[in-house]
């Protein structure tokens, strides 16, 4: 009888450890911040607020997605923010003059300004594409040295003020707009990650990214193209930030230069708390889905507890150290399991 | 076993100074894998003791634990008459024990002088006092008789030049122990030569050296004793002069007729064909051969005679300067890998680690890796995971992998089952010439039989083979017919009685044994 209680205990502690094994981190940290913010504040727990929270992660899930390609070839996308910025400002100057010109082709202008935008935010990472692909730089100066080229373009066009002039059509469907219930901006994201799923997990495509970031070496002597797998991963970050960059102009009614600025961070840190490697090769579209959603759930946990948001950047930037070091911690675990 | 009896090995002993140091009974294992086994050894002040093996027998671990840089599981150790324990490589060091390994510990961006201070700098008042080291430097390089300046920066600098920092980093404090680690791989004659003088010199001051190398010229030319290990064991020691027959037997050993299948041998048409090959790094000059369907051919010689870049040229991993390489009568000459994997070529690298293996994903991806665009494992687009699933598993049974779970990451196999997993690999394809690079490195007995008998079913099957290997034993028993390299060059071609030992020695070495 006495041997029983510790006994039952260590099975317990064994399940969390296996737990923390398999899963990393992050579902003890979304369970730990729900907890957490519940008691601070009534209003967190409610369904109203839970779907805000859905609605605000959905721009940060798409970014840190593309993210995760990126990541998953052992580099990374510092220019994410720069894309978010080129987007809205080229799609709502695009989409501003096409409406001004032809003021009852309405939906003609709506689209011009969305292919523009997307397409001028998608080239950012094909120009990335071909650094790191084709010239060989390294991603870390690639993205750094087109997130400055890309802003200042943003500027350039804007000269730092907000474009404004869309139709009001655009940001009633694509920012505030709800379809069988749901917001459309949630809706968009959804179906764009689903995709994006089923690229990673069922395509070759997907199996090159994780193969080229597990072992380049062993990739190429495998016959995989491994430039064209380090350029698809760069376009495709640009693509999905792009998308998340038309959608929260289209949420803010005005194209802006500086929309994206904390988003490089912040998707770098929704990935690592959901167990991206930082040397490539391992993540889940699905995990980094939800490490969006954690990192939406702490912001909107802090704002209902009245953190002030400057401090909400510190508490941020401490979490993905803090995600870092858990995971270093996993890595050993894993390995003394194995002995 | 042993050749020598213990009498005249005491004898050996007794003749020589006292034993500046001696290690008893040293054990050694990584992940389970025993690599030294009880080994005794010894060094005496003014002498040159010879560490002879081949690849893999534990020469490198036996350093590197007398360097401080890994710790023995077992053993004692002697220095100059008190026990010790060595705890790093700077503890081995302030004790005057210095190692000169092959692979540099040089800062390339750095200057020769910063290297040769590198960790115990000289300072005065807080600050680095650059012309006291610049003096120093000097010094010893003068002393040394290097023409090197101290203030070249290491990465303009030849491998040679490199190999003689590193040597001269040794000599910064006061040596008693020197250990170099196969120090002419990479020198030319005259910088050998300069070696070798300064290695006579410093003997007359009482240092005790460790010398390893592959060159029997050499043991002769400045040893004077040898201790020879296989499979992580001491198999003894003699005296430098021993005779070179001698040496070949307890470098490798037993015939291991039992590990080798007997197969029959019906050589097809032709299927590579390289003609005056050269690659553009140099490795590999004016060389041809022909590996025929239905073959096992090997390629003999030792580390850096260009055996491996000959895989690699094959496989349009290296460029080529001149020359052609021919498979099935088609030009190859420069294609690259996918193409190569698509005409039939298969190319299985010597590092599972490096180049082989995603060490971090389930080893069933890489299996499936280079066979992702074949029917069998995807449709359009989409990858067919059950399909892949199941024939992954079928190939995992098939070469007995151990445990068998396809899902489990590579890096929790041991070495035997990681090449297995390699193997599996090259399944999954149509394959009509494996080149296979050493295919039997780091791994237990039991799966080198099962490798064998797989390269032999290959060849059975009519599949062409070309083994590149640096084991003696897999080169004499299991390709019929071998090439000889020597630094680059073809030595020589051999086939039945010609094939053993001594000949592909003797041409390993070119003549300088002679």
């Amino acid at each position: 009888m006495e041997a029983k209680s510790p006994k039952s205990r260590n099975a317990i502690s064994h399940y969390i450890r296996m737990a923390f094994i398999r899963l990393g981190v992050l579902p003890f940290l979304l369970v730990a911040a729900i907890i957490i913010f519940t008691a601070l504040s009534d209003n967190f727990l409610t369904g109203r607020n839970l779907l805000n929270v859905v609605r605000q992660s959905t721009y940060l899930a798409l970014v840190a997605v593309g993210q995760m390609f990126a990541l998953l070839t052992g580099g990374f996308d510092l220019s994410v923010g720069t894309i978010l910025a080129i987007t809205s400002v080229v799609g709502a100057l695009a989409m501003a003059t096409a409406y001004s010109f032809m003021p009852d082709a309405l939906f003609l202008a709506i689209a011009i300004g969305i292919i523009a935008g997307v397409l001028a935010g998608t080239m950012i990472g094909v120009v990335n594409g071909i650094g790191v692909a084709v010239f060989d730089v390294s991603p870390f100066m690639m993205t750094l040295g087109m997130a400055s080229v890309g802003f200042g373009i943003a500027l350039y066009l804007t000269g730092g003020i907000p474009v404004y002039g869309m139709p009001i059509e655009f940001g009633d469907i694509f920012g505030f707009g709800t379809f069988l219930g749901l917001p459309v901006p949630v809706l968009v994201a959804f179906l764009l990650i689903l995709g994006m799923y089923i690229v990673v997990d069922r395509t070759r495509l997907g199996r090159h990214f994780y193969a080229v970031g597990g072992n380049i070496k062993a990739a190429h002597l495998s016959g995989i193209n491994t430039n064209r797998t380090l350029f698809l991963a760069y376009v495709l970050s640009g693509f999905m930030a792009a998308i998340s960059g038309i959608l929260l102009t289209a949420r803010l009614d005005s194209g802006e230069a500086n929309i994206g600025a904390s988003m490089p961070l912040e998707s770098i840190a929704a990935c690592v708390i959901a167990g991206v490697s930082l040397r490539g090769g391992i993540g889940k579209v699905e995990n980094v889905v939800l490490g969006a959603l954690f990192i939406g759930i702490v912001q909107n946990g802090m704002n209902l507890a009245r953190i002030e948001s400057y401090l909400q950047i510190v508490v941020i930037g401490l979490l993905l150290i803090f995600a870092v070091i858990v995971d270093r911690f996993r890595i050993k675990l894993v390995a003394s399991c194995q002995d | 076993m042993t050749v020598l009896d213990c009498k005249k090995l005491r004898e050996v002993s007794f003749e020589m100074g006292p034993s500046l140091l001696e290690l008893k009974g040293i054990s050694k294992s990584f992940s389970g894998a025993l690599v030294l086994d009880e080994v005794d050894f010894s060094v005496d002040s003014g002498e040159v003791h010879v560490l002879f093996g081949e690849n893999g027998a534990g020469k490198s671990t036996l350093i590197s634990i007398i360097a401080g840089a890994l710790s023995p599981d077992k053993g004692v150790f002697n220095f100059k008459n008190n026990q010790i324990d060595i705890y790093s490589v700077h503890h081995a060091r302030s004790l005057g024990i210095s190692a000169v390994f092959q692979e540099f510990s040089l800062v390339p961006q750095m200057t020769v002088e910063e290297n040769l201070f590198l960790g115990s700098e000289i300072s005065r008042f807080g600050l680095l006092n650059k012309q006291e080291a610049h003096n120093q430097a000097k010094d010893i390089l003068d002393r040394l008789g290097f023409d090197l300046k101290p203030n070249q920066r290491i990465d303009f600098l030849s491998r040679a030049e490199q190999q003689m920092v590193e040597i001269a980093k040794a000599f910064r404090d006061d040596v008693s122990v020197l250990i170099l680690d196969e120090p002419t791989a990479s020198l030319t004659e005259k910088e050998t030569e300069q070696l070798f003088d300064l290695i006579n010199l410093v003997k007359q001051d009482g240092v005790g050296i460790i010398y390893i190398t592959h060159r029997i010229s050499e043991i002769r030319r400045i040893g004077d004793r040898i201790t020879v290990l296989r499979d992580g064991k001491k198999v003894g020691t003699a005296a430098a002069d021993v005779p070179e027959k001698e040496l070949v037997r307890m470098m490798t050993g037993k015939v291991f007729d039992q590990i080798f299948p007997k197969i029959d041998f019906k050589p097809g048409r032709n299927v590579l064909e390289i003609n005056n090959l050269a690659t553009q790094n140099g490795a590999v000059q004016d060389l041809s051969l022909s590996v025929n369907k239905g073959e096992i051919v090997g390629i003999a010689g030792l580390v850096g005679s260009g055996k491996s870049d000959i895989g690699r040229a094959c496989f349009g991993l290296l460029d080529i300067a001149s020359g052609q390489i021919r498979f099935d009568g088609m030009d190859i000459s420069g294609n690259s890998p996918s193409q190569m994997l698509d005409l039939g070529l298969y190319y299985i690298p010597s590092d599972r680690r490096d180049e082989g293996l995603i060490m971090s994903r389930p080893s069933r991806e890489s299996v499936s890796m280079s066979a992702l665009s074949s029917p069998d494992f995807s449709k359009g687009l989409f990858i067919r995971l059950e399909q892949e699933k199941k024939k992954v598993n079928d190939l995992a049974g098939k070469m007995n992998l151990q445990p068998h779970n396809i899902e489990k990451a590579p890096s929790m196999f041991s070495g035997g089952n990681q090449q297995k997993i390699m193997l599996a690999k090259c399944l999954t394809r149509k394959v009509r010439l494996f080149v296979f690079d050493e295919p039997t490195v780091g791994v237990d007995v039991g799966t080198r039989i099962a490798i064998y008998e797989f390269i032999a079913e290959l060849s059975m099957n009519g599949a062409a083979i070309l083994v590149i290997s640096s084991d003696l034993t897999e080169i004499l028993h299991l390709p019929k017919r071998v090439y000889v390299m020597c630094r680059g060059h073809l030595s020589a071609e051999l086939s039945g009685e010609a094939l053993n030992q001594e000949t592909v020695l003797e041409h390993c070495f070119g003549h300088e044994a002679a």
